[in-house]
Order: structure tokens, then sequence, then C-alpha cells
């Protein structure tokens, strides 16, 4: 092609300008495209509050529950399980739960609103894994300090009987603890906390 | 005569279309070196193994349903009810671990022989983003038979990405689609798994081969033969890639049958390597097996995460460990590119390299003890020490003199001679009392043994200098 008689400027404006109302348009399309890809209404409706009958618990028996697709533990917890949790917090990464995430009402020393009754969020927060219950004192595969916990099969993660992480392990923080209230003695509500939005 | 229509069919064609320059231009005028050994079937049994998943990938999909409630019972449909479906299931299953066992002998090879140095460059690149996308292939289509591996498995994977701050907890949501992994999650990823990561790895067989063919092939002498021609042009120390190296592969291709047809035939799940046993229990979101481990592919990666005790890091470590890969034409600062000329120091830290990657592979399958925490962290030091100490002790490295042209390294045959002798050094004849006569019998010799193994241990450490 002849440079005679061109323009430059204007044929460098006009692709320019072409360039810009192209990306734009890329821009807003992608917008539906990778929202699509995010959950649907459906599944954000799936997270209805599940209620435990826990009047046939036995002391240090765990039931599991599913809630919102996860499972979620009701631990029932011995005199002398409590006794241990409160002497071992020097093994804890976060003893006191100030990174961890558990309602207002749980935010204590055992993490529960009753000091027996414990209700965690079965994942392992390192990558989700469900870690086993292992209430069993020194066993032979975790060694001479375990004083009973959830031991995660996946990456190796430690917590103790009220799913505080221990030192020295993958998950970066203590189990999560599910928003939840008690409707009666026996009866929990999981997923929805009196006042607060679940 | 008889006109030709054959012919003029064929004519009217080739007008049109540059089927003879293409064929040419990487077939039958292809100069490729002429001493490819055992190390250059890998590449050509790649693509093989691509076609296979391609091939038996569509077949699947016409009786496999990617529902959360459909998906499992329609696998065991088809390795039950469909006419040869567990043949076409189990030659997609082998043939995914036949993937990454020729994917990971054709890398080593490009390691030993500097096949990734300049010029070469981009064809390692696009190599290493087709590893990348094997990868993506393989984890996605492993949560398609939604068994409890798939689920547990997809769930460790895609956590991985909720530990980048800020964007993780959103990103991981993105990828599921839901708030565990669910029926979006196994869609999707039937999705990509059947259509987009295949377009993609297709896409980049297409960029490797032409980036390749444009700078030539290297050799296991690591020796430019452009270098020198012959008088019509073509390099001296080559021949056409077709047919001298087509049929070649082939025997390579009927070789590699031989045993792909033994596990698929008589262990198609590998003692649970390839196909893991808890994946014959369906998906249950709320239990984790006992052990958990990703297929063997996985697990020298596997076992880089499990080491960092920190869950950030260890996804960085993870990543970290393909990423210097991408970067090894640049680290290596050595002028020679094969192993046959460079110095002790390369030639000692690839056997570090490859102890720690098979020492990280066969970690990563085992339970994470504190005994086998602390060996996963001494290997991933030795791996990541390997790529990022490389500028500074490719630089000390003594080479050797490289050779102007190729070099003729000794065949089978010229080698039996010292084998047979070898072996007569290892026994002796001693006479035995046989009814009543006396005969002399071939026993084990002590002193021959010995003698044999002090010099193939000197000949190893030579073999290292």
């Amino acid at each position: 092609m002849s440079d005679q008689g061109v323009d430059r400027s204007k044929r460098q404006f006009l692709t320019t300008a072409l360039t810009v109302v192209g990306a734009v348009g890329t821009g807003y399309i992608a917008v539906p495209f990778l929202s699509q890809m995010q959950p649907s209404t459906k599944a954000k409706a799936a997270g209805a509050p599940v209620e435990i009958d826990i009047s046939k618990m036995e002391t240090g028996q765990l039931i599991r529950a599913a809630w919102r697709g996860k499972p979620v533990w009701v631990l029932n917890r011995t005199p002398e399980v409590l006794e241990i949790l409160a002497e071992q917090t020097d093994k804890l990464a976060d003893p006191l739960s100030l990174e961890s995430n558990q309602p207002e009402s749980s935010n204590n020393e055992f993490r529960s609103i009753k000091p027996e009754i414990f209700i965690a969020v079965g994942l392992c927060t390192h990558l989700g894994c469900s870690p086993t219950f292992r209430p069993e004192i020194a066993p032979n595969d975790l060694g001479e300090d375990w004083k009973g916990g959830f031991f995660c099969p996946c990456h190796g993660s430690g917590f103790d009987l009220a799913g505080r992480v221990f030192r020295g392990v993958p998950a970066p923080t203590n189990l999560d603890v599910p928003p939840h209230r008690y409707m009666s003695e026996t009866r929990i509500i999981i997923g929805d906390e009196s006042g607060a939005d679940a | 005569m008889k006109k030709n229509y054959l012919a003029s069919c064929g004519n009217w064609f080739l007008d049109r279309f540059p089927l003879t320059k293409l064929w040419n231009d990487h077939m039958a005028q292809y100069y490729a070196p002429k001493n490819f050994n055992f190390w250059y079937f890998f590449g050509s049994l790649a693509l093989l193994v691509l076609v296979n998943q391609l091939v038996t990938g569509i077949l699947l999909t016409m009786n496999y349903k990617p529902d959360a409630g459909l998906a499992f019972d329609s696998v065991e449909y088809i390795m039950r009810e469909v006419p040869w479906g567990w043949l076409v299931r189990y030659m997609h299953s082998t043939g995914a671990s036949a993937f990454f066992l020729v994917v990971y002998l054709h890398m080593f090879r490009g390691l030993i022989y500097g096949s990734f140095k300049q010029p070469r460059e981009l064809v390692w690149i696009f190599g290493m983003l087709l590893f990348v996308a094997l990868m993506a292939e393989a984890f996605m289509g492993y949560l398609l038979p939604w068994g409890q591996m798939s689920y547990w498995g997809a769930q460790v994977i895609i956590s991985l990405f909720s530990a980048i701050p800020v964007i993780g907890d959103d990103l991981s949501l993105w990828v599921r689609g839901d708030y565990v992994i669910s029926d979006a999650t196994l869609n999707r990823f039937f999705a990509f798994h059947v259509i987009s990561i295949p377009l993609i790895l297709i896409m980049l067989v297409f960029l490797h081969i032409v980036a390749l063919h444009e700078v030539g092939s290297n050799n296991p002498d690591g020796i430019e033969i452009k270098a020198s021609k012959d008088p019509w042009g073509h390099p001296v120390d080559g021949i056409p890639f077709h047919p001298y190296y087509t049929v070649k592969d082939i025997v390579g291709v009927a070789v590699f049958i031989f045993f792909f047809a033994t596990v698929l035939f008589y262990m198609p799940e590998m003692g649970g390597y390839f196909l893991e046993h808890a994946n014959f229990i369906p998906a249950d979101p709320l239990a984790t097996p006992e052990h958990i481990a990703p297929v063997w592919y996985f697990t020298p990666f596997y076992a880089i995460l499990r080491a960092i005790p920190d869950k950030f890091a260890g996804v960085i470590a993870m990543g970290g460990a393909i990423v210097v890969l991408f970067l090894l034409p640049w680290l290596d600062r050595s002028p020679v590119k094969s192993i046959r000329y460079r110095g002790g120091i390369y030639k000692k830290a690839i056997l570090m390299f490859v102890i720690s990657f098979l020492g990280l592979g066969y970690l990563g399958m085992q339970a994470p003890t504190a005994g086998a925490t602390i060996m996963a962290r001494i290997f991933t030091a030795m791996y990541f020490g390997f790529f990022l100490l490389m500028p500074i002790y490719t630089r000390w490295e003594k080479t050797k003199p490289v050779p102007k042209q190729l070099t003729d390294q000794p065949t089978i045959e010229d080698r039996i001679p010292g084998w047979k002798a070898t072996f007569c050094e290892m026994i002796k004849e001693v006479p035995v009392e046989k009814d009543g006569a006396t005969v002399m019998h071939k026993r084990p010799d002590t002193s021959g043994i010995i003698n044999v193994l002090i010099r193939t241990a000197k000949n190893l450490k030579a073999s290292l200098d």
C-alpha cells in the first residue's frame, strides 16, 4: 500500500478507538460469562438451618449431621476431657480462638455454649478434609502426647476436643463453630442464632 | 490410454491445499539427527496416548452421566453392562497413568540432553504448558467417577485456591459453583474435561511441534546438526523423519502397546495406584476416607504441599515446584547441552534431583507421620536446590570438549561380547563326582563376582565425573 495521501494520525486514532471499544465490549461480555459460574440462586438458598436432637447422646459420643452439605459434629465431652482441655493450652496455635471463626456465644474456653456439648463444622481449616475423631489417649500412631482430639488424615493437622489447632501443623485456624442455639435442653438448631442472621 | 480419475482428483485437491508441502516440511524432508536413542520414543508415544484418550473419552461420554446422583452408577453401568465398556474405561484410566509416565520420561530426556536450552526455550515452554494442561485435565477427569477419592481429592485441590490472600475464598467458591463440591462442580468439571482442556491440549501440541520443527530436534550429543550441511543444504548428520523415524517409532509403539496391554488386561487398577480402592465407594460429603492420597502422578507435588507447615506457604511451594521448571532454560548457565559432555556436578545434581522426585512421589502416597514429614522436607529442599542453585553450580562445572559431529555409540551387538566375558568371569568350573565319573559343573565364583562388582562400582563412579 502506498503512503500517499494517508492521514497517519487519523488512522492511528481509528485503530486506538476500535481497540478501546473492542476491549470494553469484551469486558462487558466477560461479566455474564464469568458470573454464570457463580453459585446459582438454588445453591445459595440451600443453606436452611438443621435441627439436631441430642436427648439420646451418651457421654463421649460424637454424632454427625449435614448442614449446607458440610458435616457438622456434635460431641458430648466427658468431665475428664474438659480438664485436659483446660490444661494443654501451651501446645495450641490459637488457644483463645482470636483468629478463628465461632459465634459470640461460643467464644469461650471450651468453644461451646454448654461446656460439655461441643459443636463444630467437621472440615479441616487447611484444605477441607474431614478430620477423624480420635478421642483415645496416646495411641500408637499419634504419639504419647496425644490427649484426644481430631486428626486430619490428609495432611496431618491435629485439633484438640475443642477444635483448637495444635502448633506446627498446616491448618491455620481452629475448626469453625457454626452459628447455633438451643431450642430446648435437648434440641439444637444449626445455622440459626437467635437475633443474628446465619 | 484410460484417463486416471483418481490422479486427477488428487491433483484437484493438491492445487487447492498445500498437502505436499506440509508432508515434506514436517515428515519427508524434516531432517532429524541420526542418533536418536531410547529416550526419543516418548514424544511420539505421548501423541499416541493422547489419541487413545480422545477416542476412548468420546466413547465414554456416550454412557456417562455428569450428575451427582447418577455419575457413580453410570460408571459401574459402563463397566458391567455396556458391551466392551470395561475395555474402553480401562483404556482411558490406564491411558491417564501411561500419559504421565511417558511425559515424565519425555521431560527427563529434555533434562539430560539439554533440549530445553537455547534455541529450544519455546519448545520447552509450550511443553511445560502442555504438562500443566495435562495435570488440569487429569485432575478434573478424576472427579467424574464421583467416588470417595474423587470427591475428597477435588475438595483438597480446590481448597488450595482459598489459601490465596484476599480473593482466595471467592475464587474457590467460583471454581466450585457451590459452597461445597456438588453437582454444579461435577457438571462444570465434565465440561472442562471433555471439551475446554482437550482443545487447549491439541492447540499446545500443535504449537509444541511447530516450534520444534522451526529450530530442529536436539539429540543425545547436544550439538546442532544444522551447523554442518552437505552440498544439497541438508544436515550431514540428519536423516528424513519419514521413513526413518516413523518406522523406528512403530517399533517403540509395538513395545509400548505390549506393556500397556499387560497393565490393561491383568492389572488395570495397578494395586490401587492407577484406580484407588477408596474410589469404588460412592462420594460421601460427610466422611473423608481414613487415608487419602492423590493418584501416583501428583504425589511428588502433593508431598511438597504437605511438607510445609503453613497453608499459604505450602500452596506457594507446590506451585513453585512447577514454576521453576518453566524457568529451567534460564537457570542453566552451562554452555554444553548434553549430559555426555557436561561436568560431574550436573550429573550428581541430576542424580539428587531424581532421588528427591522419586522420594517425594513415594512419600506423597504414605500417611503423614512425623518421620515422613521430615524426609519430605529434606527432599523438598533437594528438589528446589537442584533448580535454584543451578545458576551457580552450572557455572563451576568443568565441561568436556564437544564433538563437531554426532558420535557413534556402541550398539547392543557391540556390547554382547563384553557381557559374555563378564558372565564367564563370575562362573567357575568345578569337578563333581556323579555316577562314579567326574564331570565339570558350572558354579558361581565368589572372587569373580566381587571383582565384577568392584569394577562396576568404579565405572559408575567414573561415569559421574
